[in-house]
């Protein structure tokens, strides 16, 4: 048996768990009971099924995410390969330009997002010029998608480029040698290669996307993502426990992503470590 | 199987020249070790006859066709790396299965053929493992058994014994040759290391700086190097060299002892001596002061100076000799025909 000096523990876990029992366990429990404090009681966590203004801002949530997340994936492992691979005159001043969209706030990028697509945007100038009809799509679930793009690509590449810098390339010369053409590369040597680092920042983009507010509020309050949903029953319509228990719900999808993607590819690490 | 014919191959990296025009001709089913210093452009010629660099002046010949332009999976070529590049994230069975795979062999096919190669390097056992439960020799054969399968024209391996540790890589090396001498196929085999070099070619190209200082079988190459750097790399400890002075039948050193040699040539040289050629002999003429004795078990390294004169000199003699029981003068004799002879100017063998 091991021999454990439990005082001395207990002294230095001490910080760790009042910050854990103040900031965490007791806002979730208050807010897990204020969610079934409602005049439907517990059942309120069924709201998410049963109300289906609820269940369709949850799927469009979720779909949202969803393709957000793979075709930032796409766009930034192709991205992130070329930028590791390839040397070009301002390759530094495209790289630092890369993480801008970082900074910026949620309100930001919906501003930005109008600027482009919305009434007076950009592109709506260009096509009317062009067709004589204005493309607008900025207010809607497209600018969205958009929006969210937007900040997800360079948290993406970023995490691919680091692992794209570790690709041995003799995994790659020798599957050339072996008579592999590109593109069986990518598939068979490439991917499998870096995919604990597309199964995390998957699984960051897919959270962020579920939970991102800021840009949603600034498109238009309309959109139906659950964030704004749960917004709109808090403010507007009074509903605390709806919220609350809405709360809980978008909290436990993120966070069961979170877990598989970590128990996933914390599997892949250790299978090609 | 394929011969292999390298024409005045060069290279350069920008403005870099790596090599320096390369020839040599490689027969069917021969074993060729190219042997030399790290960075005197092994690896570079290598990769180009594997297709993986491309060439900037010269042709490779496989099979008597020009392959400087086809794609390393139209060379009939297999590689062995270095880190033995297998793919860490399927079994053993896979990675050797690879290549055959995307030839679109029938699955029973390839498997029968991974089988079969598995059973020559004794990883019957190991088929559904993944590389990283593998040990150093382990993933060593896996390599090589991933050329094997798809029944190549040439093996070209690049240093593949370097990352075992001493015992298992004299174990590889006899493996390896054995191997070869069943399958026949053509091999062009790189090292830095000599030994492995004399042990498993039967031809060697000894390249330094990216020229192929000499090509010929080990003992012609180690019976008569051509040029000085061949004399020094290739035998252990390094062959010593001295200044003298010839007249045609005899040397004179730098020190003054006279020695017989072999040679029609007079005029200032270097005097190659082997450290194994040194004889003990109560009445010989070399007289070497001892510094330091270096005992390696059947043998004994003595590292000396020639008597009048600092010239370093270090011989070799049977047995154990304790550096204690050293005397601290020991006389040499050696034999006329090993005296190896050199011009100071050219570095090229006179004899
Ligand atoms: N891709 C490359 N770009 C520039 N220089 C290179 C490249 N590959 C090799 N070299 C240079 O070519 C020389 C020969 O390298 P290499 O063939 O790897 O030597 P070896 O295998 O004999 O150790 C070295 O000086 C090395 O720095
Ligand atoms: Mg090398």
């Amino acid at each position: 048996m091991k021999y454990y000096d439990y005082p001395k523990l207990f002294v230095l876990a001490l910080p760790v768990a009042i910050f854990f029992v103040t900031f965490f366990i007791v806002p979730m429990v208050q807010l897990a009971i204020v969610g079934a404090s409602g005049d439907s009681g517990v059942s309120s966590y069924f709201t998410i099924v049963n109300t289906p203004r609820h269940f369709e801002s949850m799927l469009a949530t979720l779909l949202l995410s969803i393709a957000v997340t793979f075709t930032a994936l796409v766009i930034s492992t192709t991205a992130g390969l070329f930028l590791v691979r390839n040397i070009f005159p301002g390759k530094e001043i495209v790289l630092s330009i890369l993480t801008f969209p970082l900074a910026f706030p949620g309100v930001v990028i919906g501003f930005l997002i109008i600027m482009l697509a919305g009434r007076q945007g950009l592109i709506g100038l260009v096509t009317k010029a062009l067709l004589g009809e204005k493309t607008v799509f900025a207010y809607s679930m497209l600018g969205l998608f958009f929006g969210y793009l937007y900040f997800s690509i360079p948290r993406v590449i970023l995490t691919i480029m680091a692992a794209a810098e570790k690709l041995d390339k003799s995994l790659e010369e020798a599957a050339k040698s072996l008579g592999a053409p590109p593109f069986r590369i990518v598939i068979d040597i490439i991917i499998p290669a870096l995919k604990p680092g597309l199964i995390a920042s998957g699984a960051i983009c897919f959270a962020t996307s579920m939970g991102a507010f800021g840009t949603a509020f600034t498109l238009a309050t309309n959109i139906d993502v659950l964030p704004m949903t749960i917004y709109t029953e808090f403010t507007l319509n009074a509903n605390i426990a709806g919220a609350a228990s809405l709360s809980i719900v978008l909290g436990l999808v993120t966070w069961i992503a979170l877990f598989i993607s970590r128990s996933l590819s914390g599997q892949t690490i250790a299978v090609s470590g | 199987m394929a011969g292999l014919i390298i024409k005045d191959i060069q290279k350069s990296f920008g403005k870099t020249k790596v090599l320096h025009g390369i020839n040599m001709e490689i027969s069917d089913g021969e074993f060729i070790v190219i042997v030399g210093p790290s960075g005197c452009g092994k690896s570079t010629l290598l990769r180009m006859i594997a297709g993986l660099e491309n060439v900037t002046s010269g042709e490779i010949l496989i099979d008597n066709l020009n392959v400087n332009n086809k794609e390393p999976m139209d060379r009939n070529i297999a590689m062995v790396f270095q880190n033995y590049a297998l793919y860490p994230h399927m079994s053993v069975f896979k990675n050797m299965a690879y290549g055959l795979k995307i030839a679109g062999i029938p699955k029973l096919e390839i498997s029968e053929r991974v089988q079969e190669a598995a059973k020559m390097l004794e990883l019957g056992e190991l088929l559904e493992r993944k590389p990283r439960e593998l040990s150093g020799g382990q993933r060593q054969r896996v390599a090589m058994g991933r050329a094997i399968v798809r029944k190549p024209a040439v093996f070209l391996f690049d240093e593949p014994l370097s990352n075992l540790d001493a015992k298992l890589r004299i174990q590889m090396r006899l493996e390896i040759k054995s191997l070869q001498q069943r399958l026949g196929t053509t091999s062009l085999f790189v090292t830095h290391d000599q030994v492995e070099a004399m042990t498993l070619a039967d031809r060697m190209v000894v390249m330094n700086e990216g020229v192929a200082e000499q090509i010929g079988s080990p003992l012609d190459v180690f019976q008569k190097p051509e040029t000085i750097f061949s004399a020094q790399f290739i035998g252990s400890p390094a062959m010593n060299l001295i200044k003298g002075v010839t007249d045609g039948q005899s040397i004179k050193l730098e020190n003054g002892v006279l020695l017989k040699c072999v040679t029609n040539f007079s005029g200032e040289v270097l005097a190659g001596l082997r450290p194994e050629d040194l004889l003990p002999d109560k009445k010989g003429e070399i007289i070497i002061q001892i510094d330091m004795a270096e005992p390696i078990g059947a043998s004994t390294i003595l590292h000396g100076t020639l008597k009048n004169s600092d010239i370093k000199i270090v011989s070799m003699v049977q047995g154990l000799v304790d550096q204690k029981d050293m005397q601290k003068e020991m006389s040499f004799s050696i034999s006329p025909e090993v005296i190896h002879l050199f011009n100071r100017e050219s570095g090229k063998r006179i004899n």
